[in-house]
């Protein structure tokens, strides 16, 4: 069966102009999407899938961002020459757009009602009462209680998954023929995800529109999408219906991809990485974008650069491999030996498994105040008794969704919260009620790092200055010159230079800032290490070198973690027992094993159940 | 919200109380009474017993703050502080030291001035200033964007001293288009108000715009403007609706805390241009040392900018819908 496409992308060319030199962020991308059908577009954040999909909606920032060529054909017609005025009855009409912040895609004064009936009212000339009566029925197919009601609430007063809801309605309120989901669940917990995922596919089947799902999350187009086009530097790499791309990925930096995904099957192991980062779109290589990363690297790789052509059904790639012309060339000299198996086992030996640390019943209550001398009327239970020990030199994920009290429970344990309650128990001493002095040993023993490399990190101050702080209030008996060999010692350990200490945080890339982060509080030995959310701001690949990092740094040194996070797959790959968090409580406890083959709790079983997976790998 | 105003008017209270507390010391650390008397009874002739009686007249012949002399409570209520500040609670402002004039009847009959003079300059000055920050954020990026801030800053950088000089001989003198200073009650002021209100403005239009213009493109940058354009809508739609209402929130932080202040005028704007506000009557009474006059004075002033403050709050709850007062 062979249908006229929706949307036709042909050689599209979206340039920026920098300080740095020109950007080729999209350069030369050709898709295109039927009725009716999923298109996905996935790679790392870099890679130029967003300014694709700005591209084609037509909202390029400018002056600095331009198409510099190429052609996007809605039903046949190339919307790129068109004037402003017939762009703008396309865009919200014919192509519309959700986008990743469901928290801030929306305008805080105005209410939701007003912000669908804008759109339906522009493009559909319709008087305000049939705009309200569309928009109410619009809020009732996103599934929002209340429609009624809703129409006139304020987007602060909804959640994150309630927001995208209404994104969603005001996207679809004028039937599309495109729309464009950019990673529109990344910001939601998992159990959302799912269901906002499910309901963008149901209103698809229903209107028949045709979607551009971008996402970086691969168990997600797995999911959701019919073909898939993997994006790295500003191009289509490999582009494949989503079974074959999963059961057959060609491009090695796809097949990087899928290995970096940490998983049950990899426990144990060091999960794939790729060396690097991705360049930005000023630095791109001249041949192939992927070359100076890749692990099939071929001399001939970085100067010439292949074309995405069909190899067989359907399914294109953009490498040398498949070119027997150029493998029978001189140039396809392998440029670095092919890597060899991963280092194996990292788990510590079970014999000591002694206790490091343990909690009973923490609770830890914010005081809600009212009234004209705000006085203490009641708590928001954040941490409600919650107890757990953790063995030294194992991993403990502590599991749930946002606001469930992970966070909290995990700072409350290592006291930079004062509990309200309960008792924390580190290496047999009690820490909870001590004096602030009395804490001071502990402080060095007990540490965090954080979620977000990029504010967690004191712009003012030089790399050396952020590690070496802590060395300075917590190891005071050091000179300046044991400090020194210790902070490079260190640096060296996380995958840092020793130069690097003069440089300012804002230089580094994201993982490399996690890394500032670990060194940070690697510097002052620790026994037990929160990990908040650690690797949840970073890439697939660089989550996976981070990850390999906490694997090795614990193996070496003993080290027990509390990893709080909401991504299962990562528990499953690092953890040894989970603990599932939800309303301030733990409601079930166990070793991953138990957990995620025989879950007991329906909120656990919920949450397993919500989690996208890849069955083909 | 009552009980969020209640709870920052019983904060005023201390905050009054100090400031008070604070033009007290500061007004005697320089002055004696002695210097006062001596001062206001001019300075030849004055035997020490007319300095006792003036004292004693006016109330100065007690200590500033503690009363040695006195036992248990009297310490501190029977001295200046005590006795001169407490009538200030209901607004009793008595009479001034130099020629016994009601200040609380001066109040009243400046404030019009004032007000004439400020209100004009206030209200002008925040609709051109929004309107030229609007039409810089509308090009931004361009040339005429780029000329528009280095204009902003060029005219920031200028003194009002200079603004107010040039208007009266541009317009006093040369163009004599209006009075150069002076004033007049009723339908008469119009012609004197019109060049402080001109210079007011214009030396406003500098500072203000650049603010407003940074306020709004921030604004301009956020996600639900990208929202707004993927809807389709005109590029004045997103501006007006979208932006604006969003942008006065910070202009509000800004302006509102001001309104308060238009009845005590521009202690600058009066002088040079000799209209009798408040204004001009504060910075004479500085000058004559008139600690009566000075410490009303300082003591509105402090009322209305608390007032200023919690009007803000409360015009927040108008514009942010996010906003409520507990």
């Amino acid at each position: 069966m062979t249908m006229t496409p929706v949307v036709e992308v042909k050689n599209l060319k979206t340039y920026f102009n920098t300080p740095e030199g020109l950007g080729r962020a999209v350069d030369n991308v050709s898709f295109s999407i039927e009725r009716g059908r999923t298109l996905a577009l996935v790679g790392e954040s870099g890679c130029g899938k967003s300014v694709t999909a700005l591209s084609i909606i037509q909202l390029i920032p400018r002056p600095q961002g331009f198409i510099a060529g190429g052609e996007v054909l809605l039903n046949g017609r190339d919307i790129i020459p068109l004037g402003e005025r017939e762009k703008r009855k396309i865009r919200g009409n014919k192509i519309s757009m959700i986008f990743q912040e469901p928290m801030t895609s929306l305008n805080p004064v105005l209410t939701i009602g007003s912000q669908i009936t804008e759109a339906i009212k522009l493009h559909q000339g319709k008087s305000s009462s049939e705009a309200r009566a569309k928009a109410v029925d619009m809020l009732e197919k996103v599934r929002l209680p209340e429609p009624g009601r809703m129409f006139h609430e304020y987007p602060h007063r909804l959640s994150g998954g309630m927001r995208q809801r209404v994104m969603i309605a005001i996207a679809l309120s004028c039937r599309p023929d495109l729309l464009i989901a950019d990673e529109p669940t990344t910001a939601l917990d998992v159990t959302i995800q799912a269901e906002i995922l499910n309901l963008i596919k149901e209103l698809q089947r229903e209107i028949s529109t045709a979607v551009l799902l971008i996402t970086h999350n691969l168990a997600v187009v797995y999911r959701n999408a019919e073909n898939v086009g993997v994006m790295y530097g500003g191009k289509i790499v490999e582009m494949a219906g989503v079974k074959t791309l999963f059961r057959n990925p060609m491009h090695p930096y796809t097949l990087k991809l899928l290995r970096c995904v940490p998983g049950m099957e990899k426990r144990g192991r060091m999960l794939d990485t790729i060396p690097g980062t991705v360049p930005p779109p000023t630095e791109f290589p001249e041949g192939c974008r992927f070359s100076g990363r890749c692990h099939r690297e071929m001399e001939g790789c970085g100067t010439i650069e292949p074309a995405l052509s069909e190899k067989e059904n359907g399914h294109a790639a953009a490498c040398h491999l498949y070119d027997p012309e150029f493998m029978n060339k001189p140039l396809s000299r392998p440029l670095l030996a092919l890597e060899s198996a991963r280092p194996a086992p990292v788990n510590v030996p079970h014999e000591k498994r002694t206790t490091i640390l343990e909690v009973q019943d923490l609770k830890y209550y914010y005081p809600v105040k009212k009234g004209v001398f705000k006085k203490t009327s009641g708590y928001l239970k954040a941490v409600d008794g919650i107890s757990l020990t953790i063995k030294k030199g194992s991993t403990l994920a502590l599991v749930g969704e946002s606001g469930c009290g992970k966070t909290t429970a995990g700072k409350a344990m290592i006291q930079l919260l004062k509990p309200t309650g309960g008792t924390v128990v580190f290496d047999g001493k009690e820490v909870t009620g001590m004096t602030p002095r009395g804490i001071k040993p502990y402080r060095s023993l007990m540490q965090i790092i954080f979620q977000d490399p990029y504010s967690s990190l004191n712009p003012r101050l030089m790399v050396g200055e952020i590690i070496e702080e802590g060395l300075k209030s917590l190891r005071p008996e050091m000179d300046g010159k044991a400090r020194r060999e210790k902070l490079s010692r260190i640096l060296d350990m996380v995958g840092l230079t020793p130069d690097m200490m003069r440089r300012y945080p804002h230089e580094f890339s994201g993982g490399q800032r996690q890394r500032i982060g670990i060194a940070r509080v690697l510097v002052v030995d620790p026994r037990f290490i929160v990990c908040d959310e650690a690797t949840s701001a970073l890439d697939v690949s660089v989550q996976a070198q981070i990850l390999n990092l906490l694997k090795s740094i614990q193996r070496d040194f003993g080290l027990s973690f509390l990893f709080i996070t909401h991504d299962l797959s990562r528990v499953e790959y690092i953890a040894d027992e989970v603990a599932v968090m939800y309303g301030g409580k733990i409601v079930e406890r166990g070793t991953v094993e138990e957990i995620f083959s025989s879950p007991k709790d329906p909120y656990t079983v919920k949450l397993l159940s919500a989690v996208p997976r890849i069955e083909t790998v | 919200m009552l009980n969020y105003i209640i709870r920052r008017v019983l904060y005023a209270v201390p905050i009054i109380i100090g400031v008070n507390l604070l033009t007290t010391l500061l007004f005697f650390y320089v002055n004696t009474p002695d210097d006062m008397a001596r001062k206001i009874l001019g300075e030849k002739n004055v035997t020490p017993a007319l300095v006792e009686g003036w004292k004693k007249e006016h109330g100065y012949d007690l200590p500033v703050f503690v009363n040695p002399a006195q036992n248990g409570i009297g310490k501190v209520t029977r001295t200046i502080f005590f006795s001169k500040s407490v009538p200030l609670a209901w607004l009793d402002f008595g009479k001034s030291d130099r020629n016994n004039i009601d200040i609380a009847y001066e109040i009243k009959d400046r404030m019009w001035p004032s007000l004439a003079v400020a209100l004009p300059t206030f209200a002008i000055g925040i609709l051109v200033n929004l309107t030229l920050a609007m039409g810089l954020a509308f090009v931004r990026g361009t040339y005429l964007d780029l000329w528009g801030v280095v204009v902003c800053v060029i005219m920031m950088s200028v003194s009002t001293l200079f603004y107010i000089i040039g208007g009266q001989y541009i317009f006093g003198k040369l163009l004599v288009l209006s009075p150069i200073s002076g004033y007049d009650t009723g339908g008469y002021a119009a012609k004197f108000v019109i060049l402080p209100v001109v210079v007011g403005v214009i030396s406003s239009v500098g500072s203000g715009v650049r603010f407003y213009r940074t306020v709004y493109l921030e604004e301009l940058g956020k996600d639900y403007i990208r929202t707004a354009r993927a809807k389709g809508l005109s590029e004045t739609a997103v501006l007006f609706r979208h932006g604006l209402k969003n942008a006065m929130i910070p202009v509000l932080t800004n302006v509102v805390v001001s309104i308060p202040f238009l009845f005590y005028g521009s202690l600058l704007m009066e002088s040079f241009f000799s209209i009798p506000g408040l204004g001009s009557f504060t910075i004479d009474a500085i000058n004559a040392q008139d600690f009566a006059i000075v410490r009303a004075m300082v003591y509105l002033g402090s009322i209305l900018y608390i007032a200023g403050l919690i009007l803000t709050d409360i015009s927040y709850t108008l514009v942010d819908p996010r906003i409520t007062l507990e």
